[in-house]
C-alpha cells in the first residue's frame, strides 16, 4: 500500500470501509461532516449500506438495529450530535450489541462552535448515556493513528460486544497528512451466534436493553462489569516519547499530546528531562503505567483543549507521589508549543520531588496510593 | 529542520490548494508534512487560509503562532498576518491587491504583483502558482522546484491535465518575480 496525503474524516470513513463495515448510518454535523459525505459516495459503490438519517436519533437507533442483526455497523458526529445519541447508546450498551461512534469533537457547551475541542472528554470516557456503563475510548493523534485505529475499533465491539467510541477533534478530521491506508479485509459472512437473523431453523436469540426484575437487572449489571474490569485489565494503550530518564512527564491525548510532544523536545534542548506520555485509551485509563510513572517523576503537567478533565484521572493514577499541573485551551483554541513549553520551564523551577511522609500540599488527591483501587 | 508557511486569501484564490501541493511535493520527498486548513465561519466569505508544516521529523502541532512563511493573496491577508509573522520571517504579498506597503521592518516583505502576472498568463487562476513559484525562490529550502513541479503532475486532477504547462510556467515566473523582487528588497 502506497502512502498517501489524506484528510482525517476521509481516511477515517476509508479505514472504517477496510475494516469491513458493513452499515453507516449517520446525520452531518462540522466538523465531521466529510466522513459522512465519503460514506454516502463509497458505501453504495460497494453494495454496502449508507443511509441518512432524519437526526441523530434515528441514526444511533439504526446502528442498534443493524448492529443485532450482526452488521459492523458505525456512525460519526460531533459534540452536540453525540448528546443527541445518548439514549440509544445506553440502550446499545444494555443490549451488549458491538458498535464503532466516531465522535468528532468541537466547542461547547450548547450549540458551541464548530474549532477544534476536547471538552467532551467526561461526556465520553465516565459513561456515554445513562446507566453504569462505558464504552471503551480510543483518542489518535494523527491521521494515521486514526486510520489503524478504525480496525482497531471494529475488532474490539466485536470481541467485547461494546461501543467503541474514537474520538478526536476538529484538527484531526480536518488535517491532512501523509498515511498509508490498510488492504481491505474481507466483510464477515457469517453472523455471529447470537444476532437476530431469523430464528426459523435455530432457537431463538434475545436482545434486551432491560430486565425489569430487579435481582435480574443486579446479576446482570455485575456481570457487564466484569465484562467491563476484563477489557480494563486487557486492553489499555498509549504512547511514551522520552519518560525513561523524564523527572518531568507531560501527558496529553490527542491534538494537544502531539502539540505537547513539540514542547517536550523543545524543553530537552533546554536539558530539561522532560518525557510524553499520550494515552490511546482514554477508557480504559492507563492509571497503572502513570502510576508507575509517578514513582520517580518530580512532577506531571496535563494538557488539555477543555476546562480540566482528563486531569483529574491522571491525579488519580499519580496518587499524590508528585505535583500535577494543568494547562487548557478551551473555545477552539490550541494550546501552543511555547504555552506548553512555559509551563514545563515553570513546573521544573517549582516542583521538588515530595517527602514520602510529609504533609501534603502539592495539588492533586492526597490519598495514599493503596487506597486507589487499579483495576488495570 | 522545520518549515512553516501560512497561505492565506479569499476563497476561490486557490489557497488551499496551493497548500496542498506544497505538502504533496514534501510528502514525496520523503518528508512529514501536515496541512491544516481553516475551516470555521471565516471561510464562509472571508479569507481562506491553510498551514502547512514540513519536517525531516515527525510533526506535533499542525499550527503555529507566528509563522516563518506567509504567502498573502489579498488585503485582509496581509493584514492578519502581517502582524504576526516570526521576526525575520517572510511575507510574500500580492501587492495586485494590496493597497498598502508593510510597516514591519523586522520581517522580509516581498511583494509580488501576481495577479497582473497571472492575467498575462493568460488566466487569473494561476494567481497562486504565481505566489508559490515565489515562495520556492524565496525559502528554496523547504523543497526543490523540481518536487513541486513533479507533484503538480502527478497530483492534479485528470481533468486540468491541460493546465499542467500552465502551472509550470506560473511556477517559473513566480520564480523570477521573486528573484528580482527579492534581490530589490
Amino acid at each position: 500500500m502506497a502512502i498517501e496525503l489524506l484528510k482525517g474524516n476521509e481516511a477515517i470513513a476509508e479505514a472504517a470501509v477496510r475494516a469491513g463495515v458493513d452499515a453507516y448510518f449517520g446525520y452531518p454535523i462540522t466538523p465531521q461532516t466529510e466522513l459522512l459525505e465519503y460514506m454516502a459516495k463509497r458505501m453504495p459503490e460497494l453494495g454496502r449500506v449508507f443511509l441518512q438519517a432524519e437526526s441523530e436519533l434515528g441514526a444511533i437507533n439504526m446502528v442498534y438495529g443493524a448492529a443485532c442483526a450482526g452488521k459492523r455497523a458505525m456512525t460519526s458526529s460531533s459534540s452536540p450530535g453525540v448528546s443527541l445519541m445518548q439514549e440509544g447508546l445506553s440502550y446499545i450498551a444494555a443490549a451488549e450489541v458491538p458498535v464503532v461512534l466516531v465522535d468528532v469533537m468541537r466547542g461547547g457547551p450548547g450549540l458551541g462552535n464548530i474549532a477544534p475541542s476536547q471538552s467532551d472528554y467526561f461526556q465520553m470516557v465516565k459513561s456515554a448515556g445513562h446507566g453504569d456503563f462505558k464504552p471503551i475510548v480510543l483518542a489518535p493523534a494523527s491521521v494515521q493513528e486514526a486510520v489503524d485505529i478504525m480496525d482497531l475499533a471494529f475488532d474490539l465491539a466485536d470481541k467485547y460486544r461494546t461501543i467503541v467510541t474514537v474520538l478526536l477533534d476538529g484538527t484531526i478530521g480536518q488535517m491532512m497528512e501523509p498515511a498509508e491506508l490498510p488492504p481491505m479485509k474481507p466483510r464477515r459472512t457469517a453472523a455471529p451466534g447470537w444476532a437476530l437473523t431469523g430464528a426459523a431453523d435455530r432457537s431463538k436469540n434475545m436482545i434486551l436493553p432491560f430486565r425489569l426484575q430487579v435481582d435480574d437487572l443486579e446479576a446482570y449489571n455485575l456481570q457487564l462489569q466484569q465484562k467491563l474490569a476484563l477489557i480494563a485489565h486487557s486492553e489499555v494503550r498509549y504512547h511514551e516519547q522520552m519518560v525513561d530518564d523524564a523527572e518531568l512527564i507531560v501527558v496529553g491525548f490527542g491534538t494537544a499530546g502531539r502539540i505537547a510532544q513539540t514542547a517536550v523536545r523543545l524543553a530537552r534542548r533546554q536539558g530539561i528531562k522532560a518525557g510524553l506520555f499520550r494515552p490511546i485509551t482514554l477508557w480504559p485509563f492507563p492509571e497503572r503505567r502513570l502510576s508507575q510513572l509517578a514513582d520517580d517523576a518530580r512532577g506531571f503537567l496535563v494538557v488539555e483543549m477543555n476546562a480540566g478533565q482528563m486531569v483529574e484521572d491522571v491525579r488519580l493514577a499519580v496518587g499524590g507521589q508528585a505535583p500535577v499541573k494543568f494547562l487548557g485551551r478551551m473555545g477552539g483554541s490550541l494550546p501552543m508549543p511555547d504555552d506548553i513549553l512555559a509551563a514545563i520551564v515553570k513546573l521544573d523551577q517549582a516542583s521538588t520531588r515530595a517527602q514520602p511522609d510529609a504533609p501534603c500540599t502539592i495539588e492533586g488527591p492526597s490519598m495514599p496510593l493503596k487506597h486507589f483501587v487499579s483495576v488495570n | 529542520m522545520q518549515y512553516d508557511v501560512v497561505f492565506s486569501g479569499f476563497g476561490g484564490q486557490g489557497v488551499l490548494y496551493a497548500g496542498q501541493l506544497l505538502a504533496y511535493a514534501a510528502m514525496d520527498h520523503g518528508l512529514h508534512v501536515t496541512w491544516m486548513p481553516s475551516y470555521g465561519p471565516e471561510m464562509r466569505g472571508g479569507t481562506a487560509n491553510c498551514t502547512v508544516i514540513v519536517s525531516d521529523e515527525d510533526i506535533g502541532s499542525p499550527l503555529v503562532t507566528h509563522p516563518t512563511n506567509v504567502i498573502a493573496l489579498n488585503n485582509p491577508s496581509v493584514d492578519k498576518y502581517e502582524p504576526l509573522v516570526a521576526q525575520g520571517g517572510l511575507l510574500i504579498y500580492n501587492a495586485s491587491l494590496t493597497s498598502r506597503t508593510l510597516t514591519r521592518p523586522d520581517i522580509r516583505g516581498i511583494p509580488i504583483h501576481a495577479s497582473e502576472a497571472a492575467a498575462e498568463l493568460g488566466n487569473l487562476r494561476l494567481l497562486n502558482m504565481i505566489m508559490m513559484g515565489a515562495l520556492l525562490q524565496l525559502a528554496d529550502a523547504i523543497v526543490p522546484i523540481e518536487v513541486v513541479e513533479i507533484a503538480l503532475e502527478r497530483h492534479m486532477a485528470t481533468r486540468h491535465a491541460e493546465l499542467l504547462a500552465l502551472n509550470r510556467s506560473a511556477l517559473r515566473r513566480g520564480m523570477a518575480l521573486a528573484n528580482f523582487a527579492g534581490a530589490v528588497a
